[in-house]
C-alpha cells in the first residue's frame, strides 16, 4: 500500500478575543463543532483527534492536552496533543495529514485552541518560562525585546525602512475588516502605525499581535472518503517542518534558514520546483509585522531583503499578484497561539473553496501555502494547499 | 517506502531516584549516543525525530525549544507530543508509513528529582472549576478509583500486594531498575494506607532516567539489524477527560487501544499468542485493572485465580512486568513506555541477561498517564516480519 492522498474537507472556528467568557474546553468544542458543521459530518465518523496548543503555562494547566481531550471531541478515540511553540498551528495539520497518509486512521478532527486571558494580568509573564533557565531567565527577557533584536538585525541587514515594516499592519489590519472572527481589524495608515507608542524599539504597538483567546478546528479525509463526503476538497499537497538548535543567539537572524528548509520539505512532496510561480496565494506567520516579510523571504516567495519592495509594489495586495494573508493573519484576526496558525489553514480552505466571501481574492486561485513558526525563533512548519489532487 | 516498520536502536540510561550530578540533555545524550550506536546509525542520517513531555514535569515552558542538540537534529523536522513514549512509537510508525521519513528517532526522559512538589503539581491537572477547589491529592483519586475497581471486580488487597511483591522481585534482575526489592506480600500489606485501600508500598516511586529508540522501514530495518524488532500492533486512546463522567472500573482507553493493536497484528488470542507482557503498575491494582482490560481475563474472578497460581510471575504462564515495571524499576514519567520498549527489544533479541525468557516471538508494552489521565497506548513487538503491515 503506498501513501493515501488527504484532503481538508471542512473548516471552523471561534471568534478571536481579548478575553472569552467561555472555558479552554468550550473553546475547543465551538470550533470543532463548527469544523464537523461545515464537512456535515458527526463526531461518530472521526476516526481520530489530533490537538495542537501552545505552552501550558496560558491556560493555567498541567496536562492542558488530557484537560481538553473531550472539548476537542478525543474521548473514546484515539487522541494525540502535538506541539511546537507558535508553529503549532499549521503542525497538527501535518500530523493529522501523516496520520491520515499512512493508512491508520480514515478521517481526522483537527483542534487548536488557545486561552491566553486566563493568565493575569497579561500573559507576557508566561513567556518567561520559554528562556534558558541559567543563561537568559536571569536576564528577564520578554518576546517583544528578542523580537526587536530580530527586527532590528533584519532591516540592518538589508537597510529596510521602518515604513517598509508598518505597511504589513496597515494591509493586514485592513484585510482583517472583512473576517467576521477578527480582533483587531482597522482601516490605518503608515503614519498612524509609527506613531503608535515604542514597545522596545524598533516595534511599535500597532505591529504586534494581540493575545487572544480561541480555537480553530478543520476535517482531513482520506481520498475516498473526501471525494465521497465533499465536492470541493482542499487537497495537501506538501507538509515540511524544521526545528533549529536551541542556542537562538548563535544564529544570524537575518534569515530563518529553518523555514527555508521546512518549505522546501513541502515543496518537495508538491512537486514544486519555482515556488514564486506555482503559488497563488500566501498566508505567512505575522505576530509581528516583519516577521510576514522574513517569512515570504523563508518560503522563496520574495528573493533575501526584497520582501518589502515587493509589498510596496503592491504584490501581496488582496488583489496583486501573489495575495499574502487575505485573512488579516495575527495582526487583524488574532493570536490565540495554536488557533492562529490553523486559522491560516481554515483560511486556504475557503479561499480554494470560494468561500472567502468579501476576503476572496480574484483569479480563482489553485494552490496556497500557509506558514507558522515558534519558539526560540526557532521552528517553521508548513503545508502547502491546492484544488488539484496531488500526484 | 515500505509498510513494515522495525525498531533497530534502543539506548537508555539507568533509572536513579536522583540524578543531581546531570542535566536532562546530559541524560538525552547519553540515550541518544547508546541508540545510535545500537542501530549502527549516524545522527545525520535521521529522517525525523519525536519527542515525549510535558511542560510542568520540565520547568519550562514550550520544552521543544530544547530537545534538538542533544539529540543531533538541529535543523531537522522535530515535534513534541505530551504524551507517553509509546504514542511516540505510534507517531513514528504513521511517518514513516506515509512516506515522509525513513528513519525516526522517538525521546523520552524523566526528571522527576527536578520536581520538589509533584503532588501540588498534578492538581495543576484537574479542572480549575470542578475539581480544584477539592484540594484532593491525586493518590486520592487512584484511591477512590481503587476501592470501586475491587468492589466491583471482587479483586482483594491481596492480589494487589503480591503484583508489589512480583514486580519488585523481578527488579532484582534487571540492572538499570532503581527500586529492587526482595519482599513478601505481608510486607506490602502491612505498609501504611494513603488513601484507603491504596497502600504506601503499592505506588511507583518517581525516577530519572531516558530512553531513545530508533525506527526504520523495512529496507533500512533489515539492512541495519540482524535482529530487528518488528512493530506488529500499535494503538492508543482517551478516555473522558473528566472525573465524573469517565469509566472508574474499566480501563477503556488500554481496551481501546488494544482492540487496534491486536486487530493489526492478527492476533486472536491474545493470552497464548503473547510471550510477554509489560503493562503500567503506577499503582499495583493498575497492573490488574490493565491485565482485564487487555482482554486477558474475562472477570477479577478468573484473574485473582491466575494471580494466586503464579502465572504472571516471571516463570509462570504468562509473565507480566519482567522488568519490574514502574514498581521495580521506578515511575521515569514519559519515559515509562520506552523503558517497556526497551525490555520487549531486549527480550525479542534475547539479550535481557538474568532475566531472560526462553522463546519470545511476540510481546506487548502498555502505558497509562497517571492520574488525573485516561490517555493509553499499545505496542506490539515480534521477532518476525509480520505479514500485514501494523
Amino acid at each position: 500500500m503506498s501513501r493515501r492522498k488527504v484532503a481538508v474537507v471542512g473548516a471552523g472556528m471561534t471568534k478571536f478575543m481579548r478575553r472569552a467568557l467561555e472555558t479552554p474546553k468550550e473553546l475547543a468544542w465551538l470550533a470543532a463543532k463548527s469544523a464537523l458543521d461545515s464537512a456535515e459530518m458527526k463526531l461518530d465518523q472521526i476516526d481520530c483527534v489530533v490537538l495542537g496548543s501552545a505552552p501550558d503555562a496560558f491556560d493555567g494547566l498541567h496536562m492542558k492536552g488530557e484537560y481538553l481531550s473531550d472539548g476537542c471531541g478525543g474521548w473514546k478515540k484515539p487522541y494525540l496533543r502535538c506541539y511546537v511553540g507558535g508553529g503549532t498551528g499549521v503542525y497538527a495539520v501535518a500530523q493529522a495529514w501523516f496520520q491520515v497518509a499512512s493508512g491508520l486512521f480514515d478521517t481526522a478532527l483537527v483542534v487548536c485552541e488557545e486561552k491566553m486571558s486566563s493568565c493575569l494580568p497579561h500573559p507576557q509573564a508566561a513567556f518567561l518560562t520559554i528562556f534558558d533557565h541559567i543563561t537568559e531567565q536571569p536576564l528577564k527577557p520578554n518576546l517583544l525585546w528578542i523580537f526587536a533584536l530580530e527586527q532590528t538585525r533584519y532591516m540592518q541587514t538589508y537597510g529596510i525602512a521602518l515604513e517598509d515594516i508598518a505597511r504589513v499592519s496597515v494591509k493586514n489590519k485592513r484585510n482583517a475588516l472583512g473576517h467576521p472572527a477578527a480582533q483587531l481589524g482597522a482601516d490605518l495608515t503608515i503614519k498612524e502605525v509609527l506613531a503608535s507608542e515604542v514597545m522596545a524599539w524598533p516595534v511599535h504597538r500597532l505591529m504586534v499581535s494581540p493575545t487572544s483567546d480561541g480555537a480553530a478546528a478543520v476535517v482531513l479525509a482520506a481520498e475516498e472518503t473526501a471525494r465521497r463526503i465533499c465536492d470541493r476538497p482542499a487537497w495537501i499537497q506538501g507538509v515540511g517542518w524544521c526545528l533549529d538548535t536551541a542556542y537562538w543567539t548563535n544564529r544570524d537572524l537575518a534569515y530563518p534558514e529553518y523555514v527555508e528548509k521546512a518549505a522546501w520539505m513541502a515543496y518537495r512532496t508538491a512537486g514544486i520546483r519555482e515556488p514564486r510561480k506555482e503559488i497563488n496565494i500566501a498566508e505567512p506567520y505575522d505576530p509581528f509585522a516583519y516577521k510576514e516579510l522574513h517569512h515570504l523571504e523563508g518560503l522563496q516567495l520574495a528573493p533575501k531583503g526584497q520582501a518589502p519592495r515587493l509589498l510596496a509594489d503592491g504584490v501581496f495586495e488582496r488583489n496583486g499578484d501573489l495575495p499574502v494573508t487575505p485573512s488579516g493573519g495575527l495582526l487583524g484576526v488574532g493570536n490565540p497561539i495554536a488557533a492562529a496558525g490553523l486559522m491560516k489553514i481554515c483560511e486556504l480552505f475557503w479561499q480554494l473553496r470560494g468561500e472567502a466571501g468579501t476576503r476572496q481574492v480574484p483569479g480563482k486561485p489553485e494552490r496556497g501555502v500557509a506558514q507558522a513558526w515558534g519558539d526560540l525563533m526557532q521552528v517553521g512548519t508548513v503545508v502547502v494547499m491546492g484544488t488539484k489532487e496531488p500526484a | 517506502m515500505s509498510d513494515r516498520v522495525a525498531i533497530i536502536g534502543v539506548g537508555f540510561t539507568s533509572l536513579q531516584p536522583s540524578t543531581p550530578h546531570l542535566s536532562f540533555k546530559e541524560l538525552m545524550f547519553e540515550a541518544a549516543q547508546k541508540a545510535y550506536l545500537d542501530a549502527g546509525i549516524q545522527p545525520s542520517e535521521i529522517d525525523s525525530f519525536v519527542t515525549c513531555a510535558e511542560d510542568l514535569n520540565e520547568g519550562l515552558s514550550i520544552f521543544d525549544e530544547y530537545t534538538p542538540d542533544q539529540l543531533g537534529a538541529v535543523q531537522k523536522p522535530m515535534h513534541t507530543l505530551t504524551q507517553d513514549g509509546l504514542h511516540g512509537i505510534a507517531d513514528a510508525l504513521m511517518q514513516i508509513r506515509s512516506g515522509i521519513a525513513e528513519l525516526v528517532v522517538v525521546e523520552a526522559h524523566s526528571k522527576a528529582s527536578n520536581i520538589k512538589t509533584p503532588e501540588w503539581l498534578v492538581d495543576y491537572a484537574l479542572d480549575p472549576v470542578y475539581n480544584r477547589p477539592l484540594g484532593l491529592n491525586p493518590h486520592a483519586l487512584a484511591g477512590l478509583e481503587m476501592n470501586v475497581f475491587l468492589h466491583e471486580t471482587g479483586i482483594r488487597a491481596e492480589h494487589c500486594a503480591q503484583v508489589v511483591a512480583k514486580n519488585r522481585s523481578n527488579a532484582l534482575r534487571n540492572p538499570v531498575a532503581a527500586y529492587p526489592l526482595a519482599l513478601t506480600p505481608m510486607y506490602v500489606e502491612s505498609s501504611t494506607y494513603v488513601s484507603y485501600p491504596l497502600r504506601e508500598a503499592e505506588i511507583a516511586e518517581r525516577v530519572d532516567g531516558c530512553a531513545v529508540v530508533v525506527l526504520a522501514d523495512e529496507k533500512k530495518a533489515l539492512k541495519a539489524q540482524s535482529k530487528p524488532a518488528w512493530v506488529c500492533g500499535v494503538g492508543f486512546a482517551n478516555d473522558s477527560g473528566t472525573l465524573e463522567s469517565r469509566d472508574w472500573v474499566r480501563a477503556d482507553y488500554a481496551r481501546i487501544a488494544v482492540e487496534r493493536a491486536y486487530r493489526q497484528a492478527s492476533i486472536q488470542n491474545p493470552r497464548e499468542e503473547i510471550r510477554l507482557f509489560e503493562v503500567d503498575d503506577t499503582y499495583a491494582y493498575k497492573e490488574l485493572q490493565h491485565l482485564i482490560a487487555l482482554g486477558l481475563f474475562s472477570d477479577g474472578a478468573e484473574l485473582g485465580r491466575s494471580i494466586e497460581a503464579g502465572e504472571t510471575k516471571a516463570d509462570g504462564k504468562m509473565p507480566v512486568n519482567v522488568s519490574g515495571g514502574a514498581l521495580g524499576m521506578g515511575l521515569p514519567l514519559e519515559a515509562s513506555g520506552l523503558y517497556r520498549i526497551v525490555e520487549l527489544v531486549l527480550q525479542l533479541r534475547g539479550q535481557a541477561g538474568a532475566r531472560q525468557l526462553p522463546d519470545v516471538r511476540l510481546g506487548l508494552a502498555q502505558s497509562w498517564r497517571g492520574v488525573p489521565t485516561t490517555s493509553g497506548a499499545v505496542v506490539i513487538l515480534g521477532t518476525e516480519r509480520p505479514n500485514e503491515p501494523a
